[in-house]
């Protein structure tokens, strides 16, 4: 176990270097941080005197290394829009996203886990062809057109939410409502497949064998076993929701870190677009790493193997 | 509670979620209808429509859909334009039309450069395993940990966002899924006794895999082909709805949408048609996935 986790760890660490060294190049390739920190009206003779003495005319291989030397020590540079530590400014941003994130998992399981048993209780009974339904509509349903949608019916005409900001609780219903549906049809095939297996199974007809209740063979036996894949799943979905937090919170216009990043692109504001992307990036494969290390411990064979 | 005791092979059957038995093939017959209707209107555009997409016409801005004068009478609503006109007074049908072949185009554009991509790092993974295996999944794994509409805005901010730069990006970030199903599908068939005899014959590698393996891997790769084509065309309509990818005045619907959003509470219309549109591909091509990978896996198990 422990090597096996030891493994992924050296794994997730290069993954992490090569994502930042990526990010950095593609970043200093799209966006002129010179240029970004003189302004529109700037003479070039001005963005040149900016490019010498903040070192941009350094080789791209130099600049990455004093970055990231510097990013190791938990310094990502300052904003070039707001002059203030780029840490700072995304810490400031971070519970917004994460309340959205935690809020749109939570209504993802809420609505594909029940749906999923109950279909996979009875496959290709009407309950069935329902759950088939929303996953089929949630695939094809382009996150943003939903939002939308939700501020026409809920926001303009029956004037129950709120269309944009995000003060309060009531503000996050419909963006985590939009954002959720998007994952929910994976999370609903992988439970259904899952429950349909583990019912099969022998121990489910040792425990239906023992005059067990179906609630309690279901809920305690089944459910058990054919949640696990679904919550590892769920885990990486998580993450995949702080990069979509994108369009929806610019949508809403939230506060949050997806809003930040839409702006500090269309700014030029290197430093935040870079640890925005890194951040995201560490989130992703912190959550993988600790899926891939709970399904090992729990599954022998896959340490192994 | 004893109907729900199954044995093991009715849950190999169950376990794959398929529509009801006379909507299976339905699933191709409608998703294939819809997508070729779509096509079609993409192909035959100035066939089907009376306007040109870019012109402008202030005396008939933000007209309202045809349904309007039926239903409410408004004297506005009529088949001059059947769904209305936008902000500039553009026909909205004809930028509909005209935008489909924008997604149709992207989408294809894109799977075809991350397919190709992809289905080289798969194949090349699965066949050589070992250190070419390794490489490839940690390939896999970077790829997977860059948020692809961040490093996709990123990059596109300043290049200029053209077509050709949207799908240029796409095509670079999407190809992670047909690495992972073409790599575990070329190790399958790497032991099969047709890859032997071919070895035996002494064929060259390329020719075994392009020649031998590629024919029998084909319907993974058209389903997967699917999944990400709906994926490129779902990318490109959200990048161009944060304005950061297909450029005005192209009828992208994704731009449709970000055109409309200020019209939202008088003109709720002006978001639902062009959404509906996307919806409607979007649902089509998986429709036609989930129909593909029905019939080849009914056709394996026969």
């Amino acid at each position: 176990m422990l090597s096996y986790a030891l493994r992924r760890l050296i794994i997730g660490v290069l993954v992490m270097f090569v994502v930042s060294g990526i990010t950095f190049t593609l970043t200093n390739a799209a966006i002129d941080p010179a240029r970004a920190i003189a302004g529109e009206g700037a003479t070039s003779d001005d963005v040149e005197a900016i490019r010498k003495s903040y070192g941009f005319d350094r080789p791209l291989a130099a600049r990455y290394v004093a970055w990231l030397g510097q990013a190791l020590q938990g310094d990502l540079g300052s904003s070039y829009r707001q002059r203030r530590p780029v840490v700072d400014v995304i810490m400031e941003r971070l519970p917004v996203t994460l309340k959205l994130g935690g809020l749109a998992l939570a209504f993802a399981l809420v609505l594909s886990i029940p749906l999923a048993i109950a279909a996979a209780l009875r496959p290709n009974s009407w309950i069935d062809r329902i759950a088939l339904l929303f996953a089929l509509f949630g695939q094809a349903m382009p996150t943003f057109w939903f939002a939308l949608l939700g501020i026409v019916v809920f926001s303009v005409n029956l004037r129950w939410l709120p269309a944009s900001g995000s003060g309060t609780t009531a503000h996050f219903i419909l963006p985590a409502i939009a954002l959720g549906y998007y994952a929910a049809p994976t999370l609903m095939r992988l439970m259904r497949a899952g429950m349909i297996d583990v019912l099969a199974s022998d121990y489910i007809r040792t425990a239906r064998a023992k005059g067990l209740s179906e609630a309690r063979v279901v809920l305690k036996h089944a459910l058990r076993n054919a949640v696990l894949p679904v919550v590892s799943v769920a885990a990486v979905q998580f993450g995949f929701m702080l990069g979509g937090s994108v369009v929806i919170e610019t949508i809403f216009a939230m506060q949050g870190v997806g809003y930040l990043a839409w702006e500090s692109i269309s700014l030029s504001d290197l430093p935040v677009t870079q640890a925005i992307v890194l951040m995201i990036s560490l989130i992703y494969i912190v959550l993988t790493l600790s899926a891939d290390l709970l399904n090992a411990w729990l599954d022998p064979r896959i340490r192994i193997g | 509670m004893t109907a729900t005791i199954t044995g093991p092979t009715d849950a190999v059957a169950a376990r794959r979620w398929r529509l009801p038995a006379a909507l299976r093939h339905g699933s191709l017959v409608i998703g294939g209808t819809i997508l070729l209707l779509i096509v079609a209107a993409a192909l035959f555009a100035p066939l089907i429509t009376w306007h040109d997409p870019y012109a402008q016409n202030i005396v008939a801005r933000r007209v309202p859909p045809i349904w309007y004068g039926w239903f409410w009478d408004h004297p506005k609503a009529t088949w001059t334009h059947p769904l209305g006109t936008d902000k500039l007074g553009r026909d909205y049908w004809t930028r509909l039309v005209y935008g489909a072949r924008i997604s149709l185009l992207i989408g294809t554009a894109t799977t075809i450069m991350s397919g190709l991509i992809g289905t080289t790092l798969g194949m090349a993974a699965g066949y050589f395993g070992r250190k070419v295996d390794l490489v490839v999944s940690f390939l896999v794994t970077t790829r997977l940990a860059m948020p692809v509409v961040l490093v996709a805005l990123a990059v596109v901010a300043k290049q200029g966002s053209s077509l050709v730069v949207v799908i240029l990006v796409l095509g670079s970030l999407l190809w992670d899924r047909f690495a992972v199903v073409m790599r575990s599908v070329t190790q399958q068939a790497r032991s099969r006794d047709y890859v032997t005899a071919a070895q035996a014959l002494g064929c060259s590698t390329p020719r075994i895999l392009i020649g031998e393996i590629l024919p029998n891997v084909a319907n993974p790769l058209i389903v997967i082909a699917t999944v990400e084509m709906a994926n490129a065309i779902l990318f490109e309509a959200a990048l161009s709805f944060l304005g950061l990818g297909v450029q005005p005045p192209l009828p992208s619907w994704g731009l449709m949408l970000a055109e409309a959003k200020e019209d939202i509470f008088f003109s709720p219309w002006m978001i639902t048609i062009p959404g509906l549109g996307l919806f409607a591909l979007i649902l089509a091509i998986n429709l036609v996935g989930d129909g593909l990978r029905d019939a080849s896996v009914s056709r394996g198990r026969a």
